[in-house]
């Protein structure tokens, strides 16, 4: 695990909802979500060269989701439960790269020790509650992590993301209703890039658009633009401040995004025009946060912009050396982390 | 010793831990207005109040999904299954998040929660209410299962099991959460993985639990009528598993039956089986023997469920056959 820190807010954007950011917060922004890409490229290079196993889905496309959720909330008393498509919001929330991506090298100084690997990114003082890999089976779990904040009376929301593939099934359903009924803290966020690996929302789901299925369980819904980071992080600021404290009833948001690549590095997305793609990628996140600042006369030059790829190539780097060079897992962890205790004897060594 | 039903000893546990500790909750279908589907909750409600003892929809997956969210953000959750039927629909929650959530975070969470509800057989329910599913649990590295059979069992590994670190499956039977036996006021923990030996004797070992236990019993008292003295073992958890008391019995008799409800095919007594001859090869006597529920979808019909189920003749007659006495 990447050292335990307390995560900060001294280390987001400031937020100042309906007040155009400065050039520094646009900036700041920019650079979250530069460092997400940048990563994802990276772990897909590596993951053709062979050196990342199993599965690995990219998140180059969703940065402004990623981004927008964390820069909304308040890390030091919310709480992230996420899918797996899940190293953006690792990164998001404050994980070191390096860990990030020695997890995904399955590594001892990765996240979870070379435990968890791609679909499993936990960062439990950060408040990552972990990616988790079956459709739609992490979403009880952010209400379990919602209740607790009601019956600790404490005041933190919880964040759960899943896809737009998820919400035909049961855990979706029995969930948005339970924090309904007992009105806990919870944004349920579909990060709707329009495919379950290689089925379209049209083939799956009679209603496509995801936020009108909130009427179902009278809470709000509310689509947003995904690939904006600022409409994200505004709307999850509305969401938490809603649902935060006492009666605050849980908010269904529909964010509308992309991904470039694949369901997983072993998909070429056949299902799928080349056309549509590069359609998509005009509203890149990265473009549209640049068009912004262009229309608040705060426009971030090319230099500026080549500082920062200097800097997050950098990160990127480092964190491949640090992923390279790191130490493999001891074999006799396997026996570690199954039971509260090694020598639990529950726990079959021998049969 | 006050003389307690196996619904009471339960409910006591539960009133003893939720005072001890205000982190932990119960949570279920009719476990707070209705005080328990099979009144195991009765009054609870009442004294711990709503956020203590919550009635939940009829959402398996979702509520057992809830328990672990909430474990894993520092509560200790009790989720009542009304019977373990209708926990299949939540398999997912245990299987995939609850025993997976220590090893795939690489140790950063934990998750104390206790899974519980009836099992097993009862009067006439038919195929989908009728059936034993603690192998499914017991297969599962991260899970814990517990079988028990008596009052005082109920309670000592219920505390045990609400105080624990780690995912429990509290499997509880519907037929015996009226029967009574003597349990101790107040602090009663009794270990996961430490058997009970119901009953001495020196000509066959029968590893029987929770109901199957008074079956071995009852075959027992049959057999001494022939002469034949069978020691009772009843693991009361199955994972752990008190090995070493079945092995010591089995050096002492070189024989073993093992009785259990659920289907023959994979089920526990297999596992079991092959442990005891593995350990014990040079003790046996005898091939090591099952007693299992017919491999069958439980019939509805009086005479029908009856012949599906383990009873005292079948175990009697398998005793009789590792002792080549038939």
């Amino acid at each position: 695990m990447a050292e335990a820190t307390t995560a900060t807010r001294s280390d987001a954007a400031p937020r100042a909802e309906g007040v155009a950011g400065g050039k520094q917060e646009l900036l700041d922004l920019y650079r979250r979500m530069l460092l997400v890409r940048r990563f994802e490229e990276a772990a897909g290079r590596v993951y053709t060269e062979g050196k990342i196993g199993g599965f690995c889905h990219l998140y180059i496309g969703q940065e402004a989701v990623g981004i927008g959720v964390y820069t909304g909330l308040d890390p030091r008393r919310d709480y992230l439960v996420n899918a797996y498509r899940d190293h953006g919001h690792a990164l998001a929330w404050g994980s070191s790269p390096d860990a990030v991506m020695a997890e995904l090298f399955g590594k001892a100084n990765g996240l979870a020790h070379g435990k968890g690997g791609s679909m499993h990114m936990f960062d439990a003082a950060r408040h990552n509650f972990g990616g988790y890999g079956i459709v739609g089976g992490q979403i009880p779990l952010a209400v379990g992590v919602g209740f607790a904040q009601r019956y600790q009376k404490k005041d933190g929301v919880v964040v759960c993301l899943f896809g737009e593939a998820a919400v035909n099934n049961g855990a979706f359903w029995e969930s948005l209703n339970m924090s309904a009924v007992w009105k806990l803290p919870v944004i349920f966020i579909c990060e709707n890039n329009r495919y379950g690996m290689g089925t379209s929302i049209e083939r799956s789901s009679a209603v496509t658009d995801v936020w009108r299925r909130a009427c179902a369980h009278d809470i709000r819904g509310e689509l947003v633009d995904g690939m904006d980071v600022l409409a994200m992080r505004d709307a999850v600021a509305r969401a938490a401040a809603e649902c935060r404290g006492e009666g605050g009833k849980p908010v269904l948001l529909e964010a509308r995004t992309y991904r470039y690549r694949g369901h997983s590095m072993a998909d070429p997305a056949t299902y799928r025009t080349r056309d549509e793609v590069e359609q998509q990628k005009k509203r890149d996140p990265l473009n549209v946060l640049l068009e912004h600042a262009r229309a608040r006369k705060l426009e971030i030059d090319q230099a500026e912009l080549e500082t920062l790829e200097g800097e997050i190539g950098k990160v990127v780097e480092q964190a491949l050396k640090a992923s390279e060079e790191g130490p493999n897992p001891d074999p006799s962890v396997i026996w570690t982390d199954v039971y509260a205790s090694p020598d639990d004897p529950a726990l079959h060594r021998d049969i | 010793m006050p003389i307690l039903s196996y619904r009471e000893a339960l409910n006591q546990a539960m009133r003893e831990e939720m005072a001890r500790d205000d982190r932990v909750f119960l949570l279920g279908e009719e476990v707070g207005q209705y005080n328990g589907a099979y009144k195991v909750s009765q009054g609870l409600l009442k004294e711990f109040g709503p956020w203590r003892v919550v009635d939940s929809p009829i959402a398996e997956l979702g509520f057992a999904g809830l328990g672990v969210g909430a474990a894993i953000a520092g509560l200790r959750p009790i989720i009542e299954f009304m019977t373990w039927n209708f926990a299949l629909l939540a398999y997912d929650q245990l299987v995939n998040n609850a025993a997976k959530m220590r090893s795939m975070s690489g140790g950063q969470l934990t998750c104390p929660i206790v899974f519980r509800g009836a099992q097993g057989a009862a009067h006439q329910l038919a195929s989908q209410h009728s059936q034993v599913f603690e192998n499914i649990y017991a297969y599962i590295p991260g899970l814990k299962v517990a079988v028990p059979a008596t009052p005082r069992d109920a309670k000592g590994l219920l505390k045990t099991a609400i105080r624990d670190e780690d995912p429990i499956v509290f499997m509880e039977s519907e037929v015996l959460y009226g029967s009574k036996g003597e349990v101790e006021e107040g602090e009663l923990l009794i270990p996961f993985g430490q058997a009970e030996v119901v009953r001495q004797g020196g000509d066959v070992t029968i590893v029987a639990w929770q109901k199957m236990r008074f079956v071995a019993t009852k075959a027992a008292e049959e057999l001494a009528k022939e002469g034949i003295e069978a020691t009772v073992i009843d693991p009361r958890t199955l994972r752990p598993f008190d090995l070493d008391a079945v092995l010591g019995s089995v050096a002492r008799t070189h024989r073993c039956v093992i009785v259990e409800e659920g289907w023959p095919w994979m089920g526990s007594g297999a596992q079991l089986a092959d442990s005891i001859q593995r350990h014990g090869f040079d003790d046996l006597d005898a091939p090591v023997l099952r007693v299992t529920g017919r491999d069958v979808p439980m019939p509805y019909a009086k005479p029908l469920e009856h012949t599906v189920l383990p009873t005292a003749e079948r175990v009697v007659e398998a005793c009789k056959n590792v002792l080549y006495r038939t």
